[in-house]
């Protein structure tokens, strides 16, 4: 792989005597979406930590967006984008006062945070709501908003971390539009999820299992290796190996 | 770039205050309703004493002496009565005090004048249900009884700044500390917490804006509104509880300006203890407003307590800062008189802030 945006060798994160993140390598092409699969307690989590600059690898190496993931965790933070699991927006600010914070927080000047403001606003229709306080919007608005804000100051690699928890499968459906045309646009998507469906969406997919990344490739290809119809019985088959769980 | 982050932040910390009524409601209402429940309902000072007289002879000395009763605004005369029913009219509640004129009242006083051995010209028998109506205005009304005696074995005692020892002077610095502390200290540690317990926290951590500043920007607007009551509190108490606000106004700043940062650095270290809002709240009542409502003299005198509580008192930082307004405020002494009381803060200040800082940064990893 030429120039991946994202790439680790042998990383590891051990919390006292337990390995959380065991030895995982690979590589995330640009403008690629990477699904990073695995059950609940299999390392995802932890694994997507060290690759954001919010925690420091016990042992490996990486890059991230150009930056060292061992000494380099602030420069990270300025390239990448992300959005996490739980709803990352603030219910008491409106629409527009949300997209103000997150512009101001990575340094956009005003007026680029609004042009950016009413790109936004007119991408996702909410024109009529910036005024809104997010709050008051249905859980489906609240996570494009989130992706769009996340977005904001358009970012090579942007983490999304479960983004569709409980959201409808239309709105989801929806969603997966809005990371096709971040990804057509060039950036590269990083999403977990626990949605197979979804994973049939991505360019490629890893599954961990018990800290170790087990399976990686296309789901064409992955498919085809185990022998199964759907990404379903893929992580099935793979899953029932564990021997952690949550 | 990096001023444009903070700034950002500390808008959002302020819209985050203007929307919630409840925090609007804490910040600023509670001081105000803080002074005038301390001031009045709360007050232990001497107001409308009752007092009833007992004198076997109405010389003009005594009746001197009834009259200066009389006449001051914190007694009420309640009229003469026998000697025989002292202890029948403080039971039936019609006076709280009695005051007894010895029979040579007139001969005893002129001794006592000249300097000469006498017996006691008059006893106050007072109902000490209320013990604190009861002493304090022991003390008042024997100072307005002997206010012409110069000298003589009565031991004079003399109240300087406060003479009617009028409660609302040593609340107004009380409340002071315990709303600063309150504010600073409690409401920032669960807006902290708050942002860990609905997950922004962690996307905040994920941008590029240092944790320590996005805390200091969840500090700013507290800080200012802090400084709004600090000068709201005295300005009430001087209109409204008519304290005199003696003194050096801009010491008290000064010194309440430190005692805000102590107060936020004790937040921020309750908010790297407390994952849940609710856990904050409980660690800034029981660390924080118990020791402060109990151990600062801000409700009982620290002069009174056990020994032992005496010396806890004093890692009380509270109890440092209400002590140095009062010598300012109420005393009127000079900034150099409370050095003493500003080493001390200072000191804990800088402990708390490192502490903090470090159990922070710790945090996060």
């Amino acid at each position: 792989m030429n120039d991946p945006i994202l790439s680790v060798r042998e990383l590891s994160k051990k919390f006292g005597g337990f390995t959380a993140v065991d030895r995982i390598s690979f590589d995330v092409a640009r403008g690629e979406i990477f699904g990073f699969l695995g059950a609940n307690g299999a390392g995802k989590t932890t694994a997507m930590r060290m690759l954001c600059g919010l925690s420091y690898p016990t042992s490996g190496s990486g890059t991230v967006a150009g930056c060292d993931v061992m000494r380099e965790s602030e420069r990270i933070k300025r390239r990448i984008g992300y959005m996490s699991q739980r709803f990352s927006l603030y219910d008491d600010l409106t629409v527009l006062e949300n997209i103000r914070l997150y512009g101001g927080i990575y340094g956009l000047s005003r007026r680029r945070i609004l042009r950016r403001a009413v790109e936004i606003l007119r991408r996702l229709d909410f024109r009529s709501e910036s005024r809104t306080l997010v709050g008051a919007l249905p859980l489906g608005w609240k996570q494009k908003l989130a992706f769009s804000v996340a977005t904001l100051h358009r970012p090579e690699l942007v983490f999304l971390d479960e983004p569709t928890g409980g959201v409808d499968p239309i709105t989801r459906r929806q969603f997966w539009e809005l990371i096709y045309e971040a990804a057509a646009g060039g950036t590269t998507v990083f999403v977990t999820t626990h949605y197979m469906d979804e994973a049939e969406y991505c360019s490629r997919v890893s599954v961990m299992v018990d800290g170790r990344i087990r399976a990686l490739g296309t789901p064409a290809a992955l498919k085809k290796q185990y022998a199964v119809a759907t990404m379903d019985e893929v992580f099935r088959t793979l899953a029932r190996g564990a021997k952690r769980s949550e | 770039m990096i001023m444009r982050g903070f700034m950002s932040f500390v808008r959002k910390e302020t819209l985050h205050i203007l929307r919630d009524p409840r925090t609007m409601l804490i910040v600023l209402l509670m001081p105000v309703i803080q002074v005038l429940l301390f001031g009045f309902a709360m007050s232990t000072e001497v107001t409308d004493v009752r007092v009833a007289v007992v004198a076997p002879h109405r010389t003009e000395g005594v009746r001197q002496a009834v009259r200066r009763i009389a006449a001051n605004p914190c007694f009420t005369l309640r009229g003469y009565v026998d000697g025989t029913q002292i202890d029948a009219v403080l039971r039936s509640g019609e006076a709280d005090a009695v005051a007894v004129f010895a029979a040579d009242y007139d001969r005893r006083m002129n001794a006592l004048e000249l300097g000469e051995a006498a017996g006691e010209a008059v006893q106050l028998v007072f109902d000490a249900s209320n013990t604190n109506t009861a002493s304090a205005g022991a003390g008042y009304l024997q100072s307005v009884l002997t206010a012409d005696v110069r000298s003589g074995p009565l031991p004079e005692t003399r109240l300087l700044y406060n003479p009617q020892m009028k409660s609302s002077y040593n609340f107004v610095p009380g409340i002071m500390g315990m709303i600063f502390m309150l504010i600073c200290a409690m409401m920032t540690s669960v807006s902290i917490v708050r942002e860990k317990e609905t997950g922004t926290m962690e996307v905040l951590l994920v941008s590029p804006v240092r944790p320590l500043r996005i805390v200091a920007a969840k500090m700013v607007p507290y800080f200012l509104l802090s400084c709004f009551n600090l000068a709201t509190i005295p300005l009430l108490a001087r209109c409204v509880l008519e304290v005199p606000l003696s003194g050096n106004l801009a010491g008290i700043a000064c010194l309440s300006l430190l005692y805000l940062l102590l107060a936020l650095a004790f937040g921020l270290l309750i908010s790297t203890f407390a994952d849940k809002q609710a856990t904050a709240l409980l660690i800034s009542g029981m660390l924080l407003l118990m020791p402060v409502v109990m151990l600062s003299g801000l409700a009982f005198p620290i002069e009174n307590m056990p020994r032992i509580l005496r010396v806890v008192s004093c890692a009380v930082p509270t109890r440092w800062y209400i002590e140095a307004v009062r010598k300012l405020m109420i005393e009127g002494l000079p900034f150099a008189a409370v050095m003493k009381e500003v080493a001390i803060l200072a000191a804990m200040t800088a402990v708390l802030t490192a502490a903090a800082i470090r159990k922070f940064n710790d945090k996060l990893e």
